[in-house]
């Protein structure tokens, strides 16, 4: 159990007070509001069972930005994998995509009208279940980074024929771009996920700090990770700096691992695409290689996202403030709908669906926004 | 405080221990209901001389039968018998056994939960006296299915309700192994080993707590389904006082926090078997702690918090890192995908 004691390291009090002290001591000597980012349903989660949020000094805004792969999964990419379940494919994903609207209905919707829509825990379930099947299976494959490496994995292993992947992978650094383009962002730091890191090693925010002048803090997920990125970004900030910085040693190189980039460069490119809420990200979208075409459901089952059938919108999600959220212009409790009409059982918007989204974040752990 | 419920029809989330099993109580079963019944306790407690009988039910349904540490007949009695114990009746009258069979089910594993009923029954030094035995078709029932209901005697009853401003929050034992190890069996993620229920018979336990702390012992609960959550949250919210927990001083497993971590599960949120909530006068605390340590399922026994007067009706907890306040939830805990 070596592992619970080294994870128990990172929770301990004293430390956090210490830091929790540098934090308001840069806070200080700056005084003024400074706004942060990270970019993950993990980092939201911790902040949030720790009860961190209430500790932070008070004019720093630390925002969730576009960190949950099941919210920026577009509808339109919802509804083609919908479709081919609705026309008896069988079809495998990651059960956090079950509840998630699309524009008429969710896959878990479709289940009930008698599509076959099954979870699995992992790619490697994948390719057992196509090798044990004849007919055609098809994964709804989901998520950064993180997944999609194990998604190429799956297909570098030659998987049997009858398996068909609809790729919705999606590429974070790509929305940290979109991000720091948009002229109303007050975001003056990143704090990148230090699971994603570990594969892609943070020397890749390196062009990123230069470009746009900001810094980035690569943390991990126990509470004194975290604060201690946060000080590290928020010092950067009041000192003018703009260098990447790894909070996060214990996991995380410059490099990062280079088998699984390689792996998975040699399966995806990265497409345009749109990202829910977001809007249209430039190279955000992990497409399949063109080597891999016989496994890729766009081209097996002529999927053509933009063709998708136009469907009514439930009458409140015009007004679901998912995209403001994402992209740090908003705070769940900013919308009207927060913990009203939309609430985890009957969400409007795929921020409240997911447990890695903020507005259930928020909503379950009782947050009520800033003080 | 009544709960809100407008569902139509019966959903997974009724049963899961939380709110919507509560708001459907409330609503059908409490409707136009008055008296002992309407405190929704563990129990009913009936006058009896100077003393008090204290009868409860409990149905038990559990996938898979059979998990480590236990089976669905050691936890038929142990529920009971720590319903009872629960409103200080820890001397146990007479138990009672009805089971509902599937047609194919093999005799040879009736036999073994049988046997485990009275290897429990032992340990809580009671008997089951009558019983009932039907059978369903195949596919009409799960395998097996059962029901037990108890019969207590207690010279003071102890309400779930009862906390008082100031009084310690005192656990048995370690939080969150029943649920772990039943859903580590379940979904078949292979963390078996270490990782066991607690399921147990707590009336002895109960008795030498009763015994060392008198009246100081003010309520008691045991945190099954839906975890330490939802028994604090309800007795807060009957007591209209607040509990602060904290967090450093919760008792787990190192195989229970091993497994909640990699599930991203809350092990304050899973249920429990064998062990009991007891909120106590501060100045009787010591007394309390060194009873229930003195004896083996005690060993760990622990104050995890203090009752507070603001905010009342809510559970906190202190993290270290800041406080935030824990809300029971709607249905069964899943484990995470990703």
């Amino acid at each position: 159990m070596n592992a619970v004691k080294t994870r128990l390291e990172f929770r301990d009090v004293a430390v956090g007070k210490a830091l929790r002290a540098r934090l308001q001591h840069a806070m200080e000597r700056a005084g003024r509001e400074i706004s942060v980012m990270h970019v993950c349903g993990s980092h939201e989660q911790a902040m949030a069972r720790y009860g961190m949020r209430a500790s932070f000094p008070r004019d720093l805004r630390v925002q969730m930005g576009p960190g949950c792969p099941v919210c920026v999964t577009d509808a339109p990419e919802i509804d083609a994998c919908i479709a081919l379940a609705s026309q008896g494919v069988r079809v495998l994903t990651y059960g956090d995509m079950l509840r998630v609207p699309g524009r008429a209905m969710s896959l878990d919707d479709a289940r009930a009208a008698g599509a076959r829509v099954e979870v699995v825990y992992g790619a490697n379930q994948v390719a057992q279940i196509a090798r044990e099947s004849k007919e055609p299976v098809l994964f709804f494959a989901t998520g950064f980074e993180t997944t999609a490496v194990a998604t190429a994995a799956l297909l570098l292993d030659n998987p049997s024929d009858n398996l068909v992947v609809l790729s919705a992978h999606k590429w974070v650094p790509a929305a940290m771009e979109v991000v720091a383009q948009t002229p109303e962002s007050r975001i003056e730091g990143y704090l990148a996920a230090g699971h994603a890191a570990t594969i892609t090693g943070y020397g890749l925010f390196e062009p990123f700090v230069e470009r746009y002048r900001i810094p980035v803090v690569i943390g991990g997920f126990e509470p004194l990770d975290i604060l201690s990125a946060l000080v590290l970004l928020t010092e950067q900030v009041v000192d003018g700096k703009h260098e990447v910085v790894n909070a996060f040693p214990r996991c995380v190189t410059r490099e990062g691992n280079k088998k699984a980039l390689a792996a998975m460069h040699a399966v995806f490119e990265m497409g345009d695409g749109d990202w829910r809420g977001i809007a249209h990200v430039p190279s955000g979208n992990l497409v399949l290689r063109k080597e891999f075409e016989r496994w890729d459901a766009r081209s097996r089952f002529g999927v053509e996202l933009a063709a998708a059938p136009e469907v009514e919108e439930r009458a409140a999600a015009s007004e679901c403030r998912c995209g403001g959220i994402m992209s740090g212009l908003a705070e769940p409790s900013d919308c009207q709908h927060f913990g009203k009409a939309c609430r985890p059982d009957a969400p409007i918007g795929a921020c409240m669906v997911s447990t890695e989204g903020a507005c259930r974040i928020w909503f379950e752990h009782g947050i009520e926004g800033r003080r | 405080m009544k709960l809100p419920f407008s569902d139509e029809s019966i959903g997974m989330k009724h049963g899961a221990g939380g709110r919507a099993m509560r708001a459907l109580i409330e609503s059908v079963f409490m409707d136009g209901v008055e008296g002992e019944a309407a405190l929704m306790d563990d129990g009913a407690a009936i006058p009896w001389g100077d003393r008090f009988l204290v009868v409860t039910t409990d149905a038990h349904v559990i996938k898979p039968i059979f998990f480590p540490g236990g089976d669905i007949g050691r936890l038929a009695v142990s529920g009971v018998v720590n319903d009872l114990a629960m409103m200080g009746a820890t001397e146990v009258l007479a138990l009672t056994s009805s089971v509902i069979l599937e047609e194919g089910f093999p005799v040879e594993l009736l036999r073994r939960v049988k046997a485990s009923m009275q290897i429990a029954c032992r340990e809580a030094n009671a008997a089951v006296l009558t019983g009932d035995t039907k059978v369903m078709g195949k596919g009409e029932v799960d395998g097996l299915v059962m029901s037990t209901s108890g019969l207590g005697v207690a010279d003071r009853v102890v309400r779930d309700g009862g906390l008082q401003l100031g009084d310690a929050v005192v656990i048995t034992g370690t939080i969150g192994d029943h649920g772990l190890a039943v859903m580590s069996a379940r979904h078949k993620l292979g963390l078996e080993g270490a990782l066991v229920s607690d399921v147990a018979p707590l009336n002895l336990l109960v008795r030498a707590a009763m015994l060392a702390g008198g009246d100081a012992v003010h309520a008691m609960k045991d945190p099954t389904r839906g975890g330490v959550v939802s028994a604090l949250a309800e007795m807060a919210e009957k007591a209209d006082l607040g509990i602060v927990l904290d967090e450093s001083s919760l008792p787990y497993s190192e195989a229970a926090r091993a497994a909640a971590d990699l599930l991203g599960i809350d092990p304050l949120g899973v249920a429990n078997e064998g062990k009991a909530l007891i909120g106590v006068r501060a100045d009787a605390l010591d007394a309390v702690l060194a009873a229930l340590r003195a004896h083996p399922l005690g060993a760990r026994a622990t104050c995890i918090g203090r009752v507070v007067d603001d905010p009342r009706g809510a559970v906190l907890l202190d993290t270290g890192f800041g406080m935030r306040r824990l809300f029971e939830r709607d249905g069964e805990p899943l484990p995470r995908i990703c």
